[in-house]
């Protein structure tokens, strides 16, 4: 018994150090970036590269602002995200209710079809949608990103899941009763209700429109118009590289969402897990 | 309409009196007015619609226009040319689409698979009872995730960088091994993605395995510990299994997103790209939007699709499998 204990004891002490190990590999190239983004180039270029922070936090985020249109790009992105975040609540929400509680013909061929549609990859139709953004003259226009990321189905799929074990029926069949249409149900008691999914839709959402990629990267194609990704990225062009500038850009970047995530952090991995586990 | 609506109101009213009568019990109406019968057909239809009219526009079009678009030549300007199964000889006797179904694969393979296994570890040292500051740890594991793509992939660059001060340049110096330039050498830059891949998505997938094992039941342990079951025979046989699904899950998306792969090597290698790290995304987004060769392009993104079913139903056909299994372990 006692060799038991002592054993256990031992591979605690190996759980905590594989813990803190980790995490301090998860926590380091926050860190690292911050300091690349405080040090002159020269610092970094030396060997070894400098590994504490520097002083040069407010020319190289200048020289950042200089390179792209750090906060239209950053603007852009918030408008997008923000922009489809809201849409897609409401569409969804809207859909997601028709499919649980009102009866259509077709209501579970129709919703079927839906789920089909989330197995599609993004790239098969990439080249076709971008000449329909170019004949829409959507081209370097915002609503090139934002009106095909309206559609989402795993929006509606969420939505319709939740409104249907968190909506009795009684309270809509009791709203009927005093005369409401169907959209005042929705408005005044599938809204209310379904806060708390929207809460973990939205950041779903949020977040991968935020980071989303290639799309901008194929339809903004003016400085002016690019997110904050498609803008970070061309920070990487200059023949000769400025790191310390770079990681400005990107650490700066970077911050807003880090800062978002530490102070609704519960409700942060609540949303991925659930939309991990109900999907 | 009003006289509809005013209908449907009294029809409404005797029901309730009828529900009134029989002890307020909720009794679910089965018979619904013609006229509420069609408000909600109407309304329904009507909810739902902006999804189709956008599907129809960004969805069904591009799709088929993408199939059109595959046996035809066409540089986006002028006319376009049929050209049969062209496209697809192109492409497959290209030995760069090889390479980059390839390293696809590859670079799936090594920023997965050893990711997965970390994240099954991580989350059981997370989930035991031993260990304190969990939240702690959880927050630290699960941070890289919220941070982008790109920015993971420039933080990254940076790190692997090809100088000799280059970070891991620096730390293979002090155990004297020669620097390695990362971006045009064949694994260094395999190694240089996964690790970008494994360090943003770590975090994720143990977040997703410890939701898998906090809803395992406890009275399963504890059953298991009345007979005997050493803490071995506990994860083999009830932690495991119980876990499946998520696995499932989480092996799922691994996959569909590693075939996916675009950001990390377009940032890591430049625009122009490489073919160290050149991936199916890469190649079709060159080919289309570098070189306008938007018949060839279309072909590769039908193989790509072909490719994404092929490797999801092998996951659904594994999934079904395990599902029976679970069955049998939950009862």
């Amino acid at each position: 018994m006692e060799t038991n204990k002592k054993n256990v004891s031992i591979a605690k002490y190996f759980v905590y150090a594989g813990l803190i190990l980790v995490s301090l590999a998860s926590l380091f190239p926050f860190y690292w970036m911050f300091v690349m983004a405080t040090n002159p180039n020269s610092a970094i270029n030396q060997t070894p590269p400098a590994m504490i922070p520097g002083s040069n936090m407010v020319s190289n985020f200048q020289l950042v602002l200089d390179s792209i249109p750090f906060w239209g790009a950053m603007l852009n992105s918030l408008i997008v995200s923000s922009t489809i975040t809201l849409g897609v609540l409401i569409l969804c929400s809207l859909a997601g209710f028709a499919f649980a509680k009102l009866d259509f013909p077709g209501r579970t061929i129709l919703f079927v079809f839906i789920l089909g549609t989330m197995m599609i990859p993004p790239q098969l139709g990439l080249i076709p949608t971008y000449f329909i953004i170019t004949e829409l003259g959507w081209l370097s226009d915002l609503r090139a990103v934002i009106v095909p990321g309206l559609m989402n189905a795993f929006g509606i799929f969420w939505m319709r899941q939740y409104i249907a074990s968190a909506v009795p029926d009684e309270i809509i069949e009791a709203a009927r009763i005093d005369g409401c249409s169907n959209f005042r149900i929705y408005w005044n008691i599938i809204i209310p209700t379904v806060l708390p999914a929207f809460a973990t839709l939205g950041i779903i959402v949020f977040m991968a429109i935020w980071g989303d990629y290639l799309w901008p990267l194929v339809v903004l194609q003016d400085q002016s118009m690019h997110t904050i990704q498609v803008a970070l990225r061309s920070l990487m062009d200059d023949r000769v590289r400025d790191y310390g500038m770079i990681l400005s850009g990107t650490f700066w970047a970077t911050v807003p969402l880090v800062v978002i995530f530490l102070l609704f952090n519960k409700l942060f991995i609540k949303s991925i897990t659930d939309g991990a586990v109900k999907s | 309409m009003a006289e509809l609506q005013r209908d449907t109101r009294n029809s409404n009213d005797k029901r309730d009196s009828i529900q009134m009568n029989s002890n307020q019990e909720p009794k679910k109406p089965k018979k619904r007015s013609f006229s509420q019968r069609q408000r909600n057909m109407a309304s329904g239809y009507m909810f739902i619609s902006p999804f189709y009219l956008l599907f129809a526009v960004f969805g069904v079009f591009p799709i088929l226009f993408s199939f059109y678009l595959a046996f035809f030549r066409w540089d986006g300007l002028g006319d376009m040319e049929f050209v049969g199964f062209n496209n697809f000889n192109i492409i497959f006797n290209d030995p760069l689409f090889w390479k980059s179904l390839y390293n696809t694969i590859m670079i799936g393979l090594m920023g997965t698979a050893p990711q997965l296994l970390a994240a099954i570890l991580l989350a059981f040292a997370l989930n035991s009872v031993l260990i304190r500051f969990k939240s702690v740890f959880r927050l630290a594991i699960f941070l890289p995730y919220v941070t982008s793509i790109v920015a993971v992939a420039i933080v990254f660059s940076v790190i692997f960088s090809n100088q000799d001060s280059g970070l891991v340049n620096a730390v293979l110096g002090v155990f004297g091994i020669d620097p390695i330039t990362w971006t045009r050498s064949e694994w260094g830059t395999k190694v240089a993605i996964a690790t970008m891949i494994f360090w943003r998505w770590v975090g994720y997938n143990t977040i997703i395995y410890l939701a898998g094992m906090q809803s395992i039941p406890n009275d399963l342990y504890e059953a298991a510990k009345i007979d005997g079951a050493t803490l071995r025979q506990q994860i083999w046989h009830i932690t495991i299994p119980m876990l499946k699904p998520f696995i499932i899950f989480t092996v799922f998306t691994a996959t569909i997103g590693a075939l996916q792969i675009f950001a990390e090597p377009h940032i890591f290698q430049g625009r122009a790209g490489r073919p160290e790290g050149m991936s199916v995304v890469l190649y079709l987004y060159r080919d289309a939007f570098g070189s306008n060769f938007f018949g060839t392009a279309s072909a590769t993104a039908i193989v790509l699709f072909f490719i994404i079913i092929i490797f999801s139903s092998l996951n659904l056909y594994f999934a079904n499998r395990i599902g029976r299994s679970k069955k049998v372990g939950v009862k």
